[in-house]
């Protein structure tokens, strides 16, 4: 099976700082591949760079053979809103708040050519109860939702063209603890149920465990460790690795 | 007579090119947004400076103008345009439709279908029919770039959803010639079926904003709907107690301190243009 | 490499039981085991030196040796849960075998799916999900229709005394010996070739105890290769073939 999307000898340094010093990432279809490290570690940076919304100075990101960097914004933003989906930390950044729950879940069902209100205020209506969102509420703002429901919202609005890859930053970061589980586990099983490839930053060890098939541990804008998730947390060889896994409490 | 001091038209022949250039470009890219060197000119931005510019620059000496604002020749803003252009250039100045080569218009077309020949300028406020949804212009301009207007739609989707109908009774977005979506400035939806296919040369400017756009004759253009909530044009149910015309568009009045309102015709010179109605047997 | 692995001889710690003829369905070969602590002045502790452990279709291998020898490090390599320093661990998986030290990532997942199953000591608890869909969930993940893998579930944990009451509850606030019973059904159901069991007995009464003897040897009776660490001589002394003597390093270096 080949990968989906394929990242060799990426570079980009701001500075005398590197945000991505020789990078090389595979993901295939329906893996789940985490990237963990601390902040400033770089690894905002490289799923910027994967999903074209940043360029690097050096190396190629191959999408489905294509170069990311080098189609075009047109084919760019077109693969953004029906191949891909980016989920983001604030779910701010990646809703309208001017704009009700069903119309924010419709917005890239429309986008990719819906013009049948009815159709697409049902396919809103489904979407909402698989993130356990009272459908009741289609109709009101998103401003009026606790920040893990907007968060659900966002994840709903993100899926419900069936992406084949989806992007998540840090997407229970600004969340109480009791809420990030709910999400955790909402992802987790619609990840596997839509069997889509996800790469998702994270510093969340635990969030990474649950969901990630794969890991890569970020320092200084390397992978310094990556493999099989639980071999590189139960059993991490990297110095800076062994301190990422003690510092967690029972991850 | 142009009176003395004043170029023919107002504004300078360099201004004049420069805004021909760009009214060039419009017509050749049609419902896309090309922005001008706007000038200050001798009345406030929203009294249609736009519009005069784009006048100026295409009258001719043998030009006949008519101006309406909302449908009517004789309101203060189509009264004072009209005599503006009567001092600054001479042309000869008209209330019929049909005798017009050049009408400027705010906020309505004319009842009469236009002939080819005939250009119908536009006074446009907000040029960019996405700004409300979306607040950065930047943006905006990638979306028309990548003709991404997903959005507009979720405009229309949240109208239904909320009122159970697409609410935008003015200023009804428009899809030119399958690429650019347009604002076609904040004339009633019930006139948007007009600018489908017109004869007439239809140009838009906006000053304050400092854009120019246009429809060339023969040109399609769609209101944006869903295939279960088409596009329906709206007008008052009633008839115009002048002419009787249960066609046109019609302004409300309200006649009375009890509330009583009457309904005529938003276009005077359509309304004049009929034989008045017999008043009733009284 | 599979290829250069096909047709080795069975390892010389294989007793002569019937059960042992035929290639091994899971083997080591020179396996050994370090523990480098960065954070400790990157002391090295060696755990497992050399180990040559083969286990064939339909046997059962108990692991022995003294508490902290490294019996559950062991199984953990085996797993692929941890690294190996040096040597192989070659699982027979559709058809060929598969280093799990050196395999990728999604190769090593591709066997744990259809080939190898493992029974910690812990359950690790997935936050909301019911224990009858925890215990169908590797099933469904080798494509059985969920219908299906809910029934085998539901009956797999009615066997091991669960009530009916909790299949539908996540597991979070069971008992340690309820945890563990989720834990052997979830193991056992899928019917893997190979069948790790660390401790699978530790907090269960004797009833309990029972169904998974009876587990254990239907397992076998099946042709899964079984290696299990178990304190409990008695349970131990019932279901393994032979033991593996797995002996504490002396030093560390």
């Amino acid at each position: 099976m080949s990968a989906l999307m394929r990242a060799s000898g990426l570079q980009l340094h701001f500075g005398k700082v590197a945000a991505l010093d020789d990078v090389a990432l595979e993901i295939h279809p329906g893996e789940v591949v985490a990237i963990v490290g601390e902040s400033g570690s770089g690894k905002t940076t490289l799923l910027r760079v994967l999903a074209g919304m940043m360029a690097p100075q050096q190396g190629r990101v191959l999408y489905d053979g294509q170069d990311v960097h080098a189609m075009g914004e047109a084919a760019r933003r077109g693969l953004m809103r029906s191949d891909w989906g980016f989920v983001h930390q604030n779910p701010r950044d990646g809703l309208r708040l001017r704009v009700s729950a069903g119309g924010n879940v419709g917005e890239r069902l429309m986008a990719a050519g819906a013009r049948h209100y009815g159709n697409i205020r049902a396919e809103a209506t489904e979407w909402l109860k698989r993130v356990e969102i009272d459908p009741a509420r289609i109709d009101d703002m998103p401003q009026t939702f606790s920040g893990g429901m907007q968060q659900r919202l966002q994840i709903a609005r993100t899926l419900v063209t069936r992406p084949r890859l989806v992007f998540m930053d840090e997407p229970t970061g600004g969340l109480d603890v009791s809420v990030q589980a709910r999400l955790l586990d909402l992802i987790r099983a619609l990840v596997a149920e839509l069997g889509l490839a996800v790469l998702i930053v994270t510093h969340d060890i635990a969030a990474a465990r649950l969901l990630a098939h794969r890991m890569l541990v970020m320092r200084h804008g390397q992978v310094v460790e990556q493999g099989l998730t639980d071999r590189v947390l139960d059993d991490p060889q990297h110095p800076y690795t062994q301190l990422l896994v003690s510092s967690v409490l029972a991850a | 007579m142009t009176e003395a001091g004043y170029n023919f038209g107002y504004l300078d022949e360099n201004t004049k090119r420069m805004i021909r250039r760009a009214l060039l470009q419009a017509v050749a890219l049609p419902g896309y947004q090309v922005p001008f060197g706007s000038r200050e000119m001798p009345l406030p931005y929203g009294w249609g400076t736009g519009g005069i510019q784009v006048t100026a620059s295409i009258i001719g000496a043998d030009d006949t103008l008519k101006v309406i604002d909302q449908g009517a020749d004789d309101t203060t803003n189509a009264v004072s345009i009209r005599r503006f252009f009567n001092r600054v250039t001479g042309v000869a100045t008209t209330d019929r439709t049909a005798e017009a080569t050049i009408i400027q218009t705010r906020h309505r077309v004319p009842e009469m279908t236009l002939r080819e020949g005939q250009v119908l300028v536009y006074q446009v406020p907000m040029p960019e029919p996405l700004f409300r949804l979306e607040p950065r212009v930047a943006e905006t301009k990638r979306m028309h770039a990548l003709a991404d207007y997903g959005l507009m739609h979720v405009k229309l989707y949240e109208d239904i959803a909320r009122h159970g109908a697409v609410t935008t009774s003015y200023n009804y977005p428009v899809l030119v010639n399958r690429r650019y979506l347009m604002s076609p400035s904040p004339i009633p939806a019930f006139d948007n079926p007009k600018l489908d296919r017109m004869p007439a040369l239809q140009l838009f400017g906006a000053g304050r904003e400092k854009r120019i756009y246009a429809v060339p004759p023969y040109t399609e253009v769609k209101s944006l709907d869903f295939e279960d909530h088409p596009f329906k044009p709206a007008r008052a149910d009633a008839a115009c107690v002048i002419c009787g015309s249960r066609a046109s568009y019609l302004d409300e009045l309200i006649v009375d301190d009890g509330g009583k309102r009457h309904f005529v015709c938003s276009d005077t010179d359509y309304c004049a243009s009929r034989p008045p109605l017999q008043e009733a047997a009284e | 490499m599979s290829k250069a692995a096909e047709g080795r001889p069975i390892q010389p710690s294989a007793p002569g039981g019937a059960a042992a003829i035929g290639r091994p369905a899971i083997r080591t070969e020179g396996l050994s085991k370090d523990f480098t602590l960065h954070l400790q002045g990157g002391i090295r502790i060696p755990v497992l030196r050399d180990v040559d452990l083969a286990v064939a279709p339909g046997e059962c291998v108990a692991l022995a040796g003294p508490s902290g020898a490294g019996k559950s490090t062991l199984m953990r390599c085996l797993y692929g849960n941890y690294g190996a320093g040096s040597g192989h661990v070659w699982v027979r998986h559709d058809g060929r075998e598969v280093d799990i030290t050196s395999a990728d990532a999604r190769e090593v997942l591709a066997v744990r799916r259809d080939t190898l199953g493992y029974v910690s000591q812990f359950l690790r608890v997935i936050p909301r999900v019911p224990t009858q869909r925890i215990v169908a969930e590797p099933l469904m993940a080798r494509g059985a229709p969920a219908d299906q893998a809910m029934a085998q579930a539901a009956a797999l944990l009615a066997r091991l005394n669960l009530p009916a009451a909790l299949h539908g509850l996540p597991p979070a606030t069971f008992s340690g010996g309820e945890q563990q019973r989720v834990n052997l059904a979830r193991g056992f159901a899928p019917g893997y070739p190979v069948l790790l069991l660390d401790e699978p007995t530790a907090s269960l009464d004797a009833a309990n105890r029972e169904v998974v003897v009876a587990l254990i040897a239907e397992a076998k009776r099946a042709g899964t290769a079984i290696i299990g660490i178990f304190h409990d001589t008695e349970v131990r002394d019932r279901v393994a073939d032979r033991l593996f003597e797995v002996a504490p390093m002396q030093d560390a270096a």
